[in-house]
Formats: C-alpha cells, sequence, structure tokens
C-alpha cells in the first residue's frame, strides 16, 4: 500500500502506478488536465512512463473561468 | 485607417480583453464575449475536482478568441512559476498573464515577487503580461526583465473603484511612450474603461465590471464602445485644463 497527495487530499493506492493508470484510476479528464509530479511538470507523452511512488505529491489542473 | 493593437507578434482589433470568471451562466458569459468584440479572454488553472463532475470549461468560449491563462491564486513567485508552467502544457500557450499577490484582503500585487517569477518565466520563453501596482519604476523593472508589455492596475481587483491614481498612469505613459501599457483590474463602468484609454492605456482587461452588472451583454457593448472612444479621445488629444473660462463664442461684435 502506498500514500499519494493528490490535489491537497491523501490517496491510498495498493501498488505504484504509471502516471497514465492513475488518470483513469480517478476518472480524471485526460483531454483537459495537465500534471504536476512533485512540482515538476510531466508531459502527456511521459505519462505511461512516469512511476508515481509513496508519499508523491500530483496536482491536476484545468481551466475554469477567470480574470 | 484601422487602429491595430500588436502585442507580441500577435495583432487585436480590439482593445479590450475580457475574463471568464463570475458569470451567471455560460450563456450569459457567451453573450457578454460576443458583445464585448474582444478576441482574448482570460482563464483560470485550477485543480480538478476529483469527484469526477468535470466538464471543459474552454469549450464554452469561442474558438476564434485567445486564451490567456492566468496565474491568480499564486501568493509567491514559484507558484506562479509552476502554475504558469501547467498552463503552457495545458494549453500549448506561452502566454500567461502573471499575477502574484499580496495579501488575501486587498488582492494587491507583490511586486517583488512578480519581477522575480517575471524574470524565470521570460527566460523559459514565456510571453510574460505582469498584473502589477501603478508604479513607474516597477514597469521599467519588469520592461527590462523583457516583458513584452506591463498591467497596472487601476484599482483592487474587483473593486469596480475606477482609475485611483490617474497621474500614476499618465506619468507611466509619458515616460515610457514606446511601451504597452494594459490596465488590469479596478474597472467598475464604462467611464472608467474610457478615462484610462484618454490617459493613454493601450488596452483594458476587466472581468468583474462586466460579468457582475446586471445586463453583461450590455455592460460589454458598453465597455467596448467607452475603450473605443477613449482611445480615439487620446490619439485626437485633448485641449489644455484651464482654471478659468475661456469663451467659445466672439467677445467682440456681441450687441451692446
Amino acid at each position: 500500500m502506498i500514500t499519494i497527495i493528490l490535489n491537497g487530499e491523501s490517496r491510498q493506492l495498493d501498488n505504484e502506478v504509471d502516471l497514465d493508470y492513475l488518470i483513469d484510476l480517478f476518472s480524471l479528464p485526460r483531454n483537459l488536465v495537465a500534471v504536476e509530479l512533485n512540482k515538476t511538470v510531466v508531459r502527456r507523452s511521459d505519462w505511461p512512463d512516469t512511476i508515481v511512488n509513496d508519499g508523491d505529491r500530483l496536482e491536476v489542473v484545468h481551466f475554469v473561468g477567470g480574470g | 485607417m484601422a487602429d491595430q493593437f500588436s502585442l507580441a507578434g500577435s495583432v487585436f482589433s480590439s482593445r479590450l480583453i475580457i475574463g471568464t470568471g463570475k458569470y451567471r451562466s455560460f450563456d450569459v458569459m457567451k453573450a457578454a464575449h460576443a458583445a464585448s468584440g474582444a478576441e482574448m479572454v482570460t482563464v483560470a488553472v485550477n485543480r480538478v475536482p476529483l469527484d469526477g463532475k468535470t466538464e471543459s470549461f474552454l469549450d464554452h468560449l469561442d474558438p476564434k478568441m485567445q486564451i490567456l491563462p492566468n496565474t491568480a491564486g499564486c501568493y509567491d513567485a514559484d507558484h506562479a512559476i509552476r502554475t504558469a508552467r501547467l498552463a503552457r502544457e495545458a494549453l500549448q500557450t506561452d502566454w500567461i498573464k502573471l499575477e502574484v499577490i499580496g495579501d488575501p484582503i486587498t488582492l494587491l500585487p507583490d511586486n517583488e515577487q512578480t519581477l522575480e517569477a517575471a524574470r524565470v518565466l521570460v527566460g523559459e520563453g514565456f510571453i510574460v503580461l505582469p498584473y502589477f501596482t501603478d508604479d513607474l519604476i516597477m514597469a521599467k523593472k519588469l520592461l527590462d526583465a523583457g516583458c513584452p508589455a506591463v498591467m497596472p492596475l487601476a484599482a483592487p481587483i474587483g473593486s469596480g473603484m475606477g482609475v485611483q491614481n490617474p497621474s500614476n498612469l499618465r506619468i507611466m505613459r509619458e515616460q515610457l511612450p514606446d511601451a504597452i501599457i494594459i490596465v488590469d483590474a479596478g474597472v467598475g463602468v464604462p467611464s472608467d474603461a474610457a478615462i484610462a484609454m484618454e490617459l493613454g492605456a493601450d488596452a483594458i482587461l476587466m472581468n468583474t465590471a462586466i460579468a457582475e452588472s446586471k445586463d453583461p451583454a450590455h455592460m460589454a457593448t458598453a465597455m467596448k464602445l467607452a475603450v473605443e472612444a477613449g482611445r480615439l479621445g487620446h490619439l485626437a488629444g485633448r485641449m489644455p485644463k484651464r482654471l478659468y473660462a475661456s469663451a467659445s463664442s466672439p467677445i467682440e461684435g456681441a450687441i451692446r
């Protein structure tokens, strides 16, 4: 069991997964988002090769209305 | 002759840039955007909700509009830089409205952190449009850092107070005749926009004044006209202010 911090919330996973899998695991809208892993942006093309480890901090963002 | 507005290699017919926040509905926003004639709109970067309730906000924007992501909600250079990088990844745009806030009550910019973030982001190839306090020296530093324009506030964000310090804007215009100055934040009514343009602003960015009005589409039209009127007034050149009257009709020849 590993614990990650996803958008500020603690989440438990059975084991380490790649980022591409994680996006689907949490039903995140993959075509709308950008992802940062431990304060570094991970390009979409690198998601399948990026492993999410215990203690990792992820920010998954999209666009909303703003000024 | 068309009075076009060039910014970082893009050419705009409209000198009004508008936001996408605080609208009562997407339909109201769309009507206001269409009425405004704006060709560039701002959007914010935000965490995706984890409850699965997400829709594509960008689908509600006219695809002809250029999208300008912002770093709203960031309180230091590091967060603003990270937000800009995420926006670039998501949108494949180098454009960023840099906003580093100093405190939550006034939402006034932290100029020091803004400059620090601007230097880093310009170095990474971003087209950085910085929101900052209406200060000439800060404007010079941001331009020296490589920002293609500066975006001084008229008044605090969402305050609708209008141009609080016209002298600062006028000084900035006179001392930086070649700089692109976009007044960002604080406009409340069309006359505020006209005043900012009359003082020599190249463009105006606003959100709340339109979104929080009773009829955003009508207000957007009014803002469009005010920006155009103010711009034309600036180009035409105002008459000098005088303490005393100056007769418009001939004094000589009036009957006695």
